[in-house]
Parts: structure tokens; C-alpha cells; sequence
């Protein structure tokens, strides 16, 4: 497979903080890519920076070859092709939810691509189906709950039809139902070939969502391989804060070792 | 324990600030003569006529256009006693103060039953409350009858730069969320309270939580803006709104144009 993205010795800062430190990857077209790591190791910052939303203080971001940089971004033919072929769900649907109604908010992202009406209003009708949300339609998003928001800001990106996902938290907020409701979604999308990018905390959902576990740490990636191999290499797990040491007795025996829990079955490693 | 302190009639204001919006929206949906018309008419119609009650001299003609106002109101599904609430009480108040002098302080024959008010006066005080009370009974017609994604639309299409309407648009659609962390936080400081506050403590709790809203409002217009720009925003935003009016609009266009030259004629 070519590489879609690809990453070489990307560095980045927040106010001289660092948060990339030399990261190289690449991802392929039609991968699905799980980025999980201890927080602050910088797997929002790389989404951001894979959507175009910032660039590289060192290094260079590519997708399919061209390097995203402000210039090229500022292009509206390549921005707007660009935007058309890549979408990202925030981790903060308030801050992706800024329309008065939903119907508004799904209908944005295809008014600013500049669709034709009718394209997008069939368009929007289809997303608000595909989520269960067009009993919202009407509804200010700020009136909406948590699990509500989670679904309307997929919804907002989904409704692009994008090749390229990048989804930061996915599951977070959402209740169990919602939550393998979206897992479905992310398989059906494996299957029409399109390339997820997602990061996340939950390690229960990685054999669901991913081929590939890419481990960051400290800004850098610290491993990469298929979602099992990584999810097997306890140490590396521990090391990248995904797994806790955990200390307990048997009769008078104390001991402690790695923990995590895996397809709510609890796994310990004696 | 009576509730009263600084805290709590923040909290309280807050929840009131969030209720009335509700009510805004809710009237916004419902049906009546201005939700029939096209917001960019409404917006157009509103500023008119506004600019009409600016320039009209006499009480007589500033009354027919309140009483406009009010049927108008009647017809949008507009309570009087929201008017009264929202509008009159608190325009009179504030107007009064300061149309108050003006009885007083114009020069001019003194009245007979109060000798130390004028005639002029007494019609510059007048003519300056019921100025107010008109303009903000018909702007506030508009806004409670127009969502305000749709007069914000208007003032686009009105020509109103685009930076201004943005600004707006986010002011209006964050401003929620940013009451809901202030409620947030000021409950939790409640919930870890024992005994009362001193009042110097109390503003101080206040000042805090403004210092600590207003960094993270700055985040979150960060955090916006690249949501907006990672879903195709160039600068201006597109809309599927149907742009085209209709009869009605133009009808509607027609009659306050005839209204405003009345107005302006009658009222010279």
C-alpha cells in the first residue's frame, strides 16, 4: 500500500512546550490506525497536525506527497479538496458543535465545500438517519447531552463522506450502546476501504477499531505493529502508561504486576 | 439559611439569562406575521423604522407607531406581558432617570399645576421616553420573533462585514456553554462551602471565576475556529438557506416604506 500520510522528524510546541519531539510514521490508504498513549504524549496534537490545523515547527507532514503546509493550505482549490477527503471529530464536541440547530451543524462542513443544495440536503437527511439523530434536527446543540453532541459531531463530519477519518476519543461520553453503535459504523468504514485514524484511552475497543497500534510517547512513536502483537507486550504497555501496575495478596503472598481490563473480562499477568 | 449572597444571585442570573433565551427561541418557532416574513425584510423593516422614530417631532404620530408596534407584537405571538416585563418597566426606569432633568432644566413658561415644570420639558421628557420605548419594543419584536441565526444571516446579506457577523455568531452560540461552566463552577464551590462568606471573599469568588472563564473562552475560540476551518471554512460562511423572497416580503417591504414616509410626514 503507498503512504497516505507520513510523518519525517516532525516536531511541534505549544508555547515552547514541547509535544512532538521527532516523530516519523506513515500511514497507508485504507488503513485503520489506532494512536494510544499516556496523555500529554501528543496524540491530539499529530491529529491536528494530519488535519492540517497546525504545522510542523521541524519536519515535514505529507499526504499523498504533498507536504501540508500554510501555504498550500491557504490554496483554496487544494484546501477544499483537501477538507473534502479528510474529516476530524474533536474530542470536544462543543467545540465542533458552534451551528444554531443540528440540521445547521451537519449541513456546515457540505455549504462550505460549496455542494449543490439539493446534494446537501439529501446529504444531511441520510447522517441524521445513519446516527438515529433526526428527532434532533430542530435542536440547539447546546441543549443536547453529552452521548447527543458525541453523536452530532460525527454526524457533522460523516455527512462528507470522507476517505481519511481522524477521530480523536471517539468513544468517550458515549454510553455502551452508543458506543458499539460506533464501533459498527468504524467496521463498515473499514470495510468500504477508507482509513480511520482514531486515538484513544480504552485498550477494550483497540481489536474492534484497529489494524494497527501505533504507541506514543513523550512525542515520539515509541512502537508500532498489528493491534495484537502490542496489545500482548505487557512491558511496553506499562512503560506507555496504558496498563498500571496493580498489588495484591494471595493468603500472605503479596505481588503486584501488570493490569488491564480487555472485553470487560478483567486480565491479570502472573 | 437564606440564599442571598454574591454567589448565588450569580447563579441565579445566570439560570435567568439561559431561561429567557428559551423563551426567545420558542417564540422564534412559533407562527405569526413576522416569523412569516423573511428575516433580511424583518431586519431591514426594524432598522427603518427605527431610524424613522429618530426623526419624528410629534407625540401624536411616535403613539400611532408604538400602537403599530403592539398589534404587530399581538399578531407574532408576542404577550404583552412580555413586552411590559422585557421592554416598558425597565426602559422607563432607565429612560426616566434621565429624561428626569429635562422637566426641570429646559427653559420656558412654567405650568400652572406645577410651576416648576415646563411645557418644553415636560415634552422633551416625553417625546424622549416614548422615542426609546418604541425603538426597543420594535427591535425587541425582532429578535424574540427571528432565530438569531437568521438575523445574523440578514446582516450579512445586508451588507454588515463578515468579521462583525462571526464575531456575533460566536458570541451568541458560546455564551451559553461559558454560563453553563460559570453555573457549573460556581455550584461547585457552593457544594465545598461551610458557613457564609465574607462579602470580600464572595467578590473575590466571583473575580476568580471571571479570571478563569475568560481563559478558557480563549481556548475554546481556538478550539472553535479549527473545527470550522477542518470542515471547509474559508472566511465566509454558506448557508442552505432559500434566498429568494416572496410576495409577502415584498408586500411587507412596501407597507413599511409607506408607514416610515407617513410617519416622516406627519411627524415633521
Amino acid at each position: 500500500m503507498s503512504a497516505l500520510f507520513e510523518c519525517r522528524d516532525v516536531h511541534f510546541e505549544y508555547d515552547h512546550v514541547p509535544a512532538l519531539c521527532g516523530l516519523s510514521l506513515e500511514i497507508a490508504a485504507g488503513e485503520s490506525v489506532a494512536l494510544v498513549g499516556a496523555n500529554g504524549s501528543g496524540k491530539s496534537t499529530l491529529l491536528r497536525l494530519l488535519d492540517g490545523l497546525g504545522f510542523a515547527s521541524r519536519g515535514t507532514v505529507s499526504f499523498c506527497g504533498d507536504a501540508l503546509t500554510q501555504d498550500r493550505l491557504q490554496a483554496d482549490d487544494f484546501a477544499l479538496a483537501f477538507r473534502r477527503r479528510v474529516g476530524l471529530v474533536f474530542q470536544n464536541p462543543d467545540a465542533q458543535l458552534f451551528n444554531p440547530t443540528v440540521f445547521d451543524e451537519v449541513a456546515f462542513g457540505p455549504a462550505q465545500l460549496r455542494w449543490p443544495k439539493q446534494e446537501i440536503l439529501q446529504a444531511v437527511e441520510q447522517t441524521l438517519q445513519l446516527m438515529c439523530i433526526e428527532h434532533l434536527r430542530d435542536r440547539p446543540p447546546y441543549r443536547l447531552s453529552g452521548g447527543e453532541k458525541k453523536r452530532v459531531a460525527l454526524a457533522s463530519v460523516i455527512v462528507l463522506d470522507p476517505e481519511v477519518v481522524l477521530l480523536d476519543e471517539p468513544t468517550s461520553t458515549l454510553d455502551p450502546r452508543s458506543q458499539s453503535g460506533l464501533i459498527d459504523l468504524l467496521q463498515n468504514w473499514k470495510s468500504a476501504s477508507k482509513t480511520i485514524i482514531a486515538t484513544t484511552h480504552q485498550l477494550e475497543i483497540l481489536d474492534d477499531l484497529a489494524d494497527r497500534l501505533i504507541v506514543l510517547e513523550e512525542g515520539k512513536v515509541a512502537a508500532s505493529g498489528a493491534t495484537r502483537d502490542v496489545l500482548n507486550d505487557f512491558d511496553l504497555l506499562l512503560r506507555a502508561n496504558l496498563v498500571h501496575a496493580h498489588r495484591h495478596s494471595h493468603g500472605s503472598v503479596t505481588h503486584s504486576h501488570p493490569h488491564r481490563h480487555s472485553h470487560a473480562d478483567h486480565e491479570h499477568e502472573h | 439559611m437564606k440564599r442571598t449572597n454574591v454567589v448565588t444571585s450569580t447563579l441565579n442570573s445566570l439560570s435567568r439569562a439561559l431561561s429567557r433565551a428559551l423563551i426567545s427561541e420558542q417564540t422564534a418557532r412559533r407562527s405569526g406575521v413576522m416569523q412569516s416574513l423573511d428575516p433580511r425584510v424583518r431586519v431591514l423593516g426594524t432598522f427603518l423604522l427605527v431610524i424613522v422614530i429618530v426623526l419624528v417631532h410629534k407625540i401624536a404620530v411616535l403613539l400611532a407607531v408604538f400602537t403599530g408596534a403592539v398589534v404587530l407584537a399581538l399578531a407574532s405571538a408576542v404577550t404583552i406581558r412580555t413586552l411590559a416585563l422585557r421592554v416598558w418597566f425597565v426602559v422607563l426606569a432607565f429612560t426616566g432617570v434621565i429624561a428626569l432633568p429635562a422637566l426641570f432644566l429646559t427653559p420656558g413658561e412654567p405650568l400652572s399645576s406645577v410651576p416648576s415644570i415646563t411645557p418644553q420639558g415636560l415634552h422633551a421628557a416625553v417625546m424622549l421616553i416614548a422615542r426609546v420605548e418604541t425603538a426597543v419594543t420594535l427591535t425587541t419584536i425582532l429578535v424574540l420573533c427571528t432565530p438569531w441565526v437568521e438575523i445574523l444571516k440578514a446582516l450579512r446579506s445586508l451588507c454588515v462585514p463578515r468579521e462583525v457577523v462571526m464575531m456575533l455568531a460566536m458570541a451568541y452560540r458560546y455564551i451559553f456553554l461559558l454560563a453553563e461552566t460559570a453555573t457549573q463552577m460556581f455550584e461547585s464551590r457552593e457544594s465545598r462551602r461551610l458557613g457564609v462568606l465574607p462579602g470580600s471573599e464572595q467578590r473575590r469568588v466571583v473575580a476568580q471565576t471571571a479570571g478563569v472563564l475568560m481563559s478558557k473562552s480563549l481556548d475554546l475560540s481556538q478550539e472553535v475556529f479549527l473545527a470550522m476551518q477542518s470542515r471547509g471554512y474559508r472566511g465566509d460562511v454558506f448557508t442552505v438557506a432559500d434566498s429568494r423572497l416572496r410576495p409577502r416580503d415584498y408586500l411587507a417591504i412596501l407597507a413599511v416604506a409607506i408607514i416610515a414616509a407617513l410617519a416622516l410626514w406627519l411627524g415633521r
